[in-house]
């Protein structure tokens, strides 16, 4: 494989070693070596099928969630396998959060939705600290002056955009150390995404970010690192004004330019 | 000649028509018409439908006017004129008359009617004759005028369309009028009782002790609270307490946890138990069930546990419902929509933590929905009731005595020969009118429910 295709920072978060995800027979990752660390935001693109949210999903081990999908290959946390059975999943996940393409808040008021994992990780040992957690969770979403005198309505009826941020909200309230987002702004309109794309602006070097976006403009603007899925394997991972400006590979430079995807 | 063979020279008539007129239309098209508006076939069938659909709405109607045509010209000849005046001899002699004029080997009391059958034999055979005729003219009169209109440009296909809708809304039509028609019938017998039984009475008191005696126009033991009772401590307390925590966990089971080959199997098993005539659970409740709980009762030291329980009765009704009330849950949990749970999982949340504190809570209406129909259906059982329940009025909070319910009451009051007008007959059609309510009520709600709840995942 290249050597592009992992780029050798000194101490990243997250690292993946050829990994490869099958759903049944049919393989859908097939070999991806990437970095994570914690300064940069990276973006996947790719056309879509590509393997994008199968990759990402790798990391946090939420492709246990579907029974016909396996994976192989090494993914560490901190120099941690995440696959060895040592590996509590519960934990994991706890650690590498997950925002999702429709905004999934659950039917539970606001307050709930953001306590939710809280309370599940026991992390509060009381009403005040959990209020604590819920404030400066949704502080930091940039969604607390919209829904402070709200807390209790239910999630569900928020607009699009602050459902979104609301998941942020959920996800950050863990303390996690990488926040993955797939595709988190497609079903937003421009108002809302320009807020989460600020929102991501601000989250970034307090946690790892993994954004996965169709939108190249929005790679572009949101992310330091970027890399290109095609067919299942990573094509080119660089930074993103290398990989926008001056692609390596022809294949990148075709997308890029909208030849194809 | 009998109807049915009228019935069926008009459909060979019918046949004939169509396959004439598809022939006069086929003809249009290969002589080139410049524009023919429908298909062969459509005119064949609007012919068909002129030809046969008068003449059997004429006989229908005929069927019932031609009786009292032959009746009236039977009471015109010179032999009616000697009948007695009174009313009531005089319509037993002719009704005797009529029954013999068609089957000569009936028994009469009366001679006049020996008399008088002759007459109706003649008058009956006349008018079934001009009726034929008639419908036999209609036929023709249907064909030849639908023949008429065949042209290139008649839209037979638009108004064949149109007759079939109308027929299709006519059935729809009909199912509705039944249901009207026994609803009246319900609330005009439960007027009559309630005549004779005030209805605070009925819905308040507390003695069920039905009898047709009636003093000073009023009839006493007709309290239905513990009826009432009955079948609330069955229906929707001792069988939602087994059928509630069974199906729902069911449910659960077999949307989250099951395999798919494990739910290829156990899904239609549980359709089966939903299948089983329920007089099959009724002699299981009364037969293996009630005495097991007897002996259980006697054993810990209960000893005024009767044979027939409401614990019986509930527990068996209750099973009977896990099925339902399993597809409703299985079906408001397979409705959440599934980045709910994987929002959930996504946050550290283990599967059971996620069933319990995300994904019951969201299909919570459609279950609530789906419970008030099995409660619907449950208060409305009757077969399990009436074989192990019992019939004893009791009010009482013990499952192991007897309690009876609505529906075993109703069985009760209209079985044995009793007067159509006496109160008992008349109370059950009030049991029967409270009962519908109820349920219809309680399936009202229920679908409101279920209806906002599959909305909100839209
Ligand atoms: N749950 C699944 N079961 C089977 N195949 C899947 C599943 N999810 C994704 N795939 C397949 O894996 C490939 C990659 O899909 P995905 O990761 O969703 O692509 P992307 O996010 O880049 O659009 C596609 O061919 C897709 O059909
Ligand atoms: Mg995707």
């Amino acid at each position: 494989m290249l050597d592009n295709t992992a780029t050798s920072s000194t101490n990243p978060k997250m690292s993946a070693r050829d990994v490869k995800v099958f759903y049944g027979d049919k393989q859908a990752i097939k070999g991806v070596s990437i970095d994570i660390d914690m300064d940069n935001v990276v973006a996947f693109i790719g056309p879509s099928g590509c393997g994008k949210s199968t990759f990402l999903r790798t990391l946090n081990r939420m492709n246990d969630t579907i029974p016909i999908a396996r994976v192989e290959g090494d993914i560490t946390l901190d120099g941690e396998n995440i696959y060895s059975s040592k590996m509590d999943v519960v934990q994991l996940r706890a650690r590498v959060g997950m925002v999702f393409q429709k905004p999934n808040p659950f039917p539970k008021s606001i307050y709930d939705n953001v306590a939710y994992g809280a309370r599940i990780h026991g992390l509060a040992p009381n009403k005040a600290e959990l209020d604590q957690i819920v404030e400066n969770s949704l502080v930091r979403a940039g969604l607390w002056n919209e829904v402070k005198d709200r807390l209790s309505d239910s999630g569900t009826a928020l607009s699009g955009g602050q459902q979104q941020r609301l998941c942020i909200a959920r996800a950050i309230a863990v303390d996690p150390e990488v926040i993955l987002m797939d595709e988190p702004c497609s079903a937003l309109d421009p108002i809302a995404t320009a807020k989460i794309e600020e929102l991501i602006h601000e989250l970034r070097g307090r946690y790892a970010i993994v954004i996965v976006t169709h939108n190249m403009q929005q790679a572009a603007r949101v992310s330091q690192k970027t890399a290109f899925f095609h067919l299942g394997t990573m094509v080119e991972y660089g930074d993103t004004s290398d990989i926008f400006t001056n692609p390596r590979e022809e294949r990148t430079r075709d997308y890029i330019t909208g030849r194809y995807g | 000649m009998t109807s049915t063979a009228i019935l069926f020279l008009i459909a060979g008539l019918g046949l004939i028509t169509w396959v004439f007129a598809r022939a006069r239309a086929g003809r249009f098209i290969q002589q080139g018409a410049a524009s023919v508006h429908s298909l062969p076939s459509y005119h064949g069938w609007y012919a068909a439908m002129w030809a046969v659909v008068p003449a059997i709405l004429f006989m229908l109607v005929w069927s019932t006017v031609a009786p009292a045509l032959g009746s009236y010209a039977v009471l015109e000849s010179p032999l009616a004129a000697q009948l007695p005046t009174d009313a009531f001899e005089r319509a037993a002699i002719l009704s005797e008359a009529r029954s013999l004029s068609r089957n000569p080997d009936v028994k009469v009391f009366n001679d006049a009617a020996r008399e008088l059958a002759p007459l109706y034999a003649d008058a009956d055979r006349n008018y079934a004759m001009i009726g034929a005729l008639a419908a036999f003219l209609l036929c023709f009169a249907g064909a030849a005028y639908a023949f008429t209109r065949i042209r290139p440009d008649f839209r037979a296909r638009t108004q064949v369309e149109r007759t079939v809708m109308l027929a299709l809304l006519l059935a729809s039509l009909i199912a509705i009028l039944a249901t009207l028609g026994i609803v009246a019938s319900l609330i005009f017998e439960t007027v009559r009782f309630f005549n004779l039984v005030s209805p605070f009475e009925f819905l308040f008191g507390l003695q069920w002790n039905p009898s047709d005696k009636v003093v000073d126009g009023q009839a006493t033991g007709f309290g239905a609270v513990p009826l009432f009772w009955g079948t609330v401590f069955i229906g929707a307390i001792i069988a939602m307490l087994v059928a509630i925590p069974l199906g729902l966990m069911s449910a659960i089971y077999l949307t989250q946890y099951a395999s798919a080959n494990v739910r290829k199997w156990m899904k239609p098993i549980l359709e089966i138990l939903a299948g089983v005539p329920t007089v099959v659970y009724g002699y299981f409740a009364a037969l293996t069930v009630a005495p097991a709980l007897r002996s259980f009762a006697v054993a810990i030291g209960i000893t005024d546990a009767s044979s027939e329980s409401a614990l019986a009765a509930g527990l068996v009704m209750g099973v009977m419902i896990i099925p339902f009330v399993s597809s409703m849950a299985d079906d408001s949990i397979a409705a959440v929509p599934g980045s709910m749970r994987d929002g959930s999982l996504a946050m550290g949340a283990t599967k059971s933590e996620t069933i319990k504190q995300v994904l019951i809570p969201a299909a919570l209406p459609g279950v609530v929905g789906g419970v008030l129909l099995a409660v619907s259906r449950a208060i409305g059982e009757t077969m399990i009731v009436v074989m192990a329940a019992g019939l004893a009025a009791n009010l009482t909070a013990n499952p192991f005595a007897s309690v009876t319910t609505v529906t075993t009451q109703i069985v009760q009051l209209l079985t044995g020969d009793t007067d159509f007008n006496s109160p008992m007959t008349l109370a059950a059609f009030a049991l029967g009118l409270t009962l519908f309510i109820v349920t219809l009520l309680l399936n009202i709600v229920a679908l409101q429910i279920v209806k906002k709840y599959r909305e909100a995942y839209d």
